[in-house]
C-alpha cells in the first residue's frame, strides 16, 4: 500500500510527543512493507530515511488546477482568525492576540505565492502555516501516486482534506490529541472546527486510546464505527539502568512533565501535604514548567510543606533519566490525557507509577496503580503504599519490563494494515 | 444403586472497606458493612432464596430420594445473622428435613491449613460451634477445606481431628489414568476416606452452563444423564461439587438453570441407574478402592488446580507472611474484636483478589473482586493489617503492664 501521509514534525526536530509518534508508527509501517509518503512542512536533511520525505516548502503550488478553486473557498475560514496560537500560555497568547488584532489588517498574501518557506513550529501564524498546507498537499496529491491519505491531528488535517478532494483518495485521520484535552471546557473553537472537518472528512478514525475515541464519539459527533482505536506503543523497551543515585535518605516521588491545567499538578501537590503529615521522610519533586508553576509554589508555601517539595525547573536530555533513575515512586496525576507516553518510560527505569484513569496509558499498563486525578486520598494511600509494602515496587518491575516488551509499534502498524485495507476495499 | 453427590459450597467474605493509610492508628473498624449487607441481600434474592425453596420442594417432593449437602462458612453464617436471616432460617428448614448434610470447615473460609495446626483446629472448632448453634445441634462429620484445598498432610490433620471423610478437588494431575469416580483414601492415614470432585461434569453445570460457544449449549437434562449414563458401571460415585452461587448468580435465572435442577431428579431417576446420596452415605457404603497420593497442595481453582490463585506472587506472600507473623501474639490477647478481626483477616478471598495471574484467568478473577485490579486489593488489605499489627502491639504493652 501507498500511503500519503501528513504530519507537523518528524525527529529529530520535535517539540511534542507527535513526531516521536509519527516515527514509531512509520517504522512499524515500513516493517510491514508498506511504502510512505511522509509530508512535513519543513524538512532539516537529518531525518531517518524511512519514507519518502516530502518538504512542503519545496513544492511548488501550480494554480492552474481547477479544483484549487475549491480547496481554497474550504480553507477561507482558517484565515479569518489566524491569529490563534494553540500552543502557547495564556500570557505569550494574550500578546500575540493583541499583536493580531491591533496591528494585523488583512491575510498575508505571500501564502498564493507560487512557493512558501514553511518555518514548521508552533507559532504566531500557525494558522497561516496550516492553510498554506493544505493548497501544498493538494499539489502533492495530484502528483505522487498513492493508495490512502493519512494525517495526524488537526494541523494536518485540512492537507488531509485537501489531498482527498484532489486525488478522491480514503483518508484516515489520526487523532493524538484533541481541542479539549489541550483546553478542558474552553475550547478555541477555530481549532475545534478544523478537527471536526477533518474527522467528519475522514472515511476512517484512529485514536490513540479509548478515552480519545469517546471524545470523538461524544464530543465530534463521529460514527462509532467509524473509529477504532491504536495505543500508543513504545520504541525501545530496554531497561534503563542508571549509575545516578540520589543523594539524599529519604524516598523520592516525582511529577514530570508540563505543569498545566491538563497534568493535573495541583493534585500532586495536595497528596503530598498529605503523605507528609504521615511519613516525613519522602522528598517530592515538581519536574518541568508551564502556566500553573508560580501558582503551585505559592501552594506549596502556604501549605509549609516546603522544605520536603522541591521545583527543579523545566528538565531535557539526561537530566529527565536521572530524574527518572533518582525517583522511588513516579506519578501522572493527568486531568485529561490522551495517550501519555511518559509512565512508560519510568517503567524502563524501574521507577513504580501512578497514573490517572484519565489517561489512554492507563488502557495499557497494567503494573500501575490507578487512581482518578481528583482523588488526591487514593493517589495519597497509592504513594504511601509504594513507599512502605515493598512487594508491589518489587512485581512492577518484575512484570512491567515485561509487559512493555508487548508495546511495540509493529503491532500498532499491523492494525493499521488492516484499516487501510478495509477503507481501500470499500 | 450407583449415585451422585451433591455438594454447594456456601460463602461470603466479609469484604473491607476503602481504608486509607491515613486511617492507620485511628479507625479500626475495616468492614465494608455497606456492601457486605448489599452482596448478601442481591446474592439472597438471586440465588439462596429461590434455590433453597426449589431444594426443600424437590425434597419433600421425592420424599428424601433427592438430597444434598453444604458446606456454609462461618463468615457467611455471620452475615446470614446479621442481613439475611430469612436465608438462614430457609437453610434451618432445609436441614430439618434430614436429608441435607452440612460439612465442617474453617470458621472464616481461611488458609490457615497451609501454615498453622493451631490455628486450623481453633478455626474448625469455632466453626463446628456455629453449626451446632444455628442448626439445632447439628454436628457435621464429614470435612471439606476452603476452596477444597488438600494434600496428603491436610488429610491427616483433619484425620487428627475426628474426621473421617473429606471432599476435594479431582484434579487430573493427581489422578493421572484413575477416575473421581471411586472413594479413596488419604495416603497417610487410611482410615480417613476421600471424596474427589468430577470437575467436567460438575464444570459442565457449574462454568459452561449459559456458555453459548460450548458446543453442548443448551445443556438439558436428557444430555446430561445421557453423560452420566457413560460412565463406566463399575464406578459408582459421581461427585458434583460447586459453589452454591452458581444458581441464579453465576449462571443467571434466565439461562434456564432453576429449571434444569428442577427437572434434573426426575431426568435422573427415570434415564439411569444414579439415585443421590450425602458424603456421609456414600461414605458408609464405600468399599475402599486405594490410597491417593497429594504431597503438594490441590484445590478447586484455576486451571492449574494449585493454590497459585491466592499464594504465590509477592503481594500474596507479603500480605500472608505478615499475617501469620501475629499467630502467636494474637493467641495471647483475649480481646473479643482482636479475635474476631484476626479471623476474618484470614478469609482467602482476601489474597484472591491480589491474584496477579490476569492474563489467563483474569477475567474470573475480575468478575469476583471488588478492586479495580490486585494492586488496590493489596494496598487496602496492607493499610487495615497495618493497622491491626499496631492494634495487636497495643494490647500486650497493655497486658503486660
Amino acid at each position: 500500500m501507498k500511503v500519503l501521509m501528513f504530519g507537523w514534525e518528524f525527529p529529530p526536530h520535535i517539540s511534542g510527543g507527535l513526531g516521536t509518534a509519527c516515527y514509531g508508527l512509520v517504522k512499524g509501517l515500513v516493517h510491514h512493507k508498506q511504502d510512505i509518503i511522509f509530508v512535513v512542512p519543513k524538512l532539516w536533511g537529518d531525518e531517518e530515511p524511512l519514507a519518502d520525505f516530502v518538504n512542503a516548502s519545496d513544492v511548488t503550488v501550480d494554480y492552474r488546477e481547477k479544483k484549487f478553486r475549491e480547496i481554497w473557498k474550504n480553507l477561507t475560514y482558517l484565515e479569518v482568525s489566524s491569529f490563534l496560537v494553540p500552543y502557547l500560555s495564556p500570557e505569550e497568547f494574550k500578546k500575540y492576540s493583541d499583536y493580531a488584532l491591533h496591528d494585523r489588517t488583512d491575510v498575508d498574501e505571500s501564502i498564493f505565492s507560487n512557493k512558501f518557506e514553511f518555518s514548521g513550529k508552533y507559532g504566531k501564524d500557525l494558522l497561516q502555516e496550516v492553510s498554506r498546507y493544505a493548497l501544498v498537499a493538494a499539489q502533492i496529491a495530484k502528483s505522487k501516486d498513492h493508495d490512502v491519505i493519512h494525517a495526524h491531528d488537526w494541523l494536518a488535517y485540512p492537507a488531509g482534506i485537501a489531498a482527498k478532494q484532489m486525488s478522491g483518495k480514503p483518508l484516515v485521520a489520526h487523532i493524538h490529541a484533541t481541542e479539549f484535552d489541550r483546553s478542558g471546557e474552553s475550547v478555541n473553537k477555530p481549532v475545534f472546527d478544523i478537527e471536526y472537518a477533518g474527522l467528519h472528512a475522514a472515511d476512517h478514525v484512529v485514536a490513540v486510546s479509548h478515552l480519545t475515541r469517546n471524545i470523538v464519539i461524544n464530543k465530534y459527533g463521529v460514527h462509532p464505527d467509524k473509529v477504532s482505536v491504536l495505543h500508543n506503543a513504545v520504541l525501545d523497551a530496554s531497561i534503563i539502568e542508571s549509575k545516578v543515585k540520589k543523594k539524599v535518605p529519604e524516598k523520592i516521588v516525582t511529577f514530570l512533565g508540563r505543569i498545566t491545567f491538563q497534568k493535573g499538578p495541583e493534585y500532586f501537590v495536595e497528596a503530598a501535604k498529605k503523605v507528609l503529615e504521615r511519613d516525613p521522610n519522602v522528598r517530592f519533586v515538581m519536574a518541568g514548567s508551564g502556566d500553573l508553576l508560580n501558582a503551585m509554589i505559592k501552594r506549596v508555601a502556604e501549605l509549609r510543606i516546603g522544605t520536603k517539595f522541591h521545583f527543579t525547573g523545566f528538565l531535557k536530555g539526561q537530566d529527565v533519566d536521572d530524574m527518572y533513575a533518582m525517583s522511588d515512586v513516579y506519578v501522572m496525576p493527568s486531568v485529561s490525557e490522551p495517550f501519555g507516553i511518559a509512565p512508560l518510560e519510568a517503567v524502563r527505569h524501574n521507577t513504580p507509577v501512578i497514573i490517572s484513569k484519565q489517561s489512554g496509558v492507563a488502557e495499557v499498563l497494567q503494573n500501575a496503580i490507578k487512581i482518578d486525578f481528583w482523588d488526591v486520598d487514593a493517589m495519597a494511600d497509592a504513594i504511601f503504599a509504594l513507599l512502605h509494602y515493598q512487594s508491589i515496587s518489587k512485581m512492577f518491575k518484575e512484570l512491567g519490563s515485561e509487559e512493555l516488551k508487548n508495546l511495540k509499534w509493529e503491532h500498532v502498524a499491523a492494525k493499521l494494515v488492516t484499516v487501510y485495507e478495509k477503507i481501500t476495499e470499500e | 444403586m450407583r449415585t451422585i453427590c451433591f455438594y454447594f459450597q456456601v460463602h461470603q467474605p466479609l469484604r473491607i472497606k476503602p481504608y486509607r493509610f491515613f486511617d492507620i492508628g485511628d479507625d479500626h473498624y475495616y468492614w465494608d458493612d455497606y456492601s457486605n449487607k448489599s452482596i448478601m441481600r442481591k446474592v439472597a434474592q438471586k440465588c439462596y432464596l429461590p434455590m433453597n425453596a426449589l431444594l426443600l420442594d424437590l425434597i419433600n417432593h421425592y420424599n428424601g430420594a433427592f438430597k444434598v449437602s453444604f458446606s456454609i462458612s462461618g463468615v457467611c453464617l455471620d452475615q446470614f445473622e446479621l442481613y439475611a436471616p430469612d436465608v438462614l432460617e430457609s437453610f434451618q428448614k432445609l436441614v430439618a428435613t434430614g436429608h441435607v448434610e452440612l460439612l465442617s470447615e474453617t470458621d472464616a473460609h481461611a488458609l490457615c491449613s497451609l501454615k498453622s495446626n493451631d490455628e486450623f483446629a481453633r478455626m474448625v472448632k469455632n466453626h463446628k460451634e456455629k453449626i451446632k448453634k444455628h442448626f439445632n445441634g447439628y454436628e457435621p462429620k464429614v470435612f471439606r477445606n476452603t476452596e477444597l484445598i488438600y494434600s496428603d498432610s491436610i488429610g491427616a490433620m483433619v484425620y487428627e481431628l475426628g474426621y473421617r471423610g473429606i471432599l476435594t478437588e479431582g484434579a487430573k494431575h493427581i489422578l493421572g489414568w484413575k477416575s473421581p469416580n471411586y472413594v479413596y483414601q488419604n495416603a497417610i492415614k487410611p482410615e480417613l476416606k476421600v471424596l474427589l470432585k468430577n470437575f467436567q461434569l460438575s464444570d459442565d453445570i457449574a462454568f459452561r452452563f449459559s456458555n453459548k460457544t460450548w458446543p453442548a449449549y443448551p445443556l438439558t437434562t436428557d444430555k446430561f444423564v445421557n453423560w452420566i449414563n457413560m460412565i463406566p458401571k463399575e464406578e459408582e460415585t459421581l461427585n458434583l461439587f460447586m459453589d452454591y452461587e452458581t444458581f441464579g448468580e453465576h449462571q443467571w435465572a434466565d439461562s434456564g438453570i432453576f429449571d434444569f435442577m428442577k427437572a434434573l431428579p426426575e431426568a435422573v431417576f427415570q434415564g439411569s441407574d444414579f439415585g443421590f446420596s450425602t458424603p456421609s452415605e456414600v461414605l458408609g457404603r464405600a468399599k475402599n478402592i486405594a490410597p491417593i497420593h497429594v504431597p503438594t497442595p490441590i484445590s478447586w481453582a484455576d486451571e492449574e488446580r494449585d493454590l497459585t490463585a491466592w499464594l504465590g506472587n509477592d503481594l500474596q506472600d507479603e500480605a500472608f507472611e505478615k499475617l501469620y507473623q501475629l499467630e502467636h501474639l494474637v493467641k495471647q490477647i483475649e480481646d473479643e474484636e482482636i479475635q474476631r478481626d484476626w479471623t476474618y483477616l484470614q478469609t482467602s478471598d482476601h489474597f484472591y483478589y491480589m491474584c496477579t495471574k490476569f492474563f489467563s484467568d483474569g477475567d474470573i478473577h475480575a468478575y469476583f473482586s471488588p478492586y479495580d485490579s490486585p494492586y488496590d486489593a493489596f494496598i487496602n488489605y496492607m493499610n487495615a493489617l497495618s493497622d491491626f499489627i499496631l492494634r495487636v502491639e497495643q494490647h500486650l504493652k497493655k497486658q503486660i503492664l
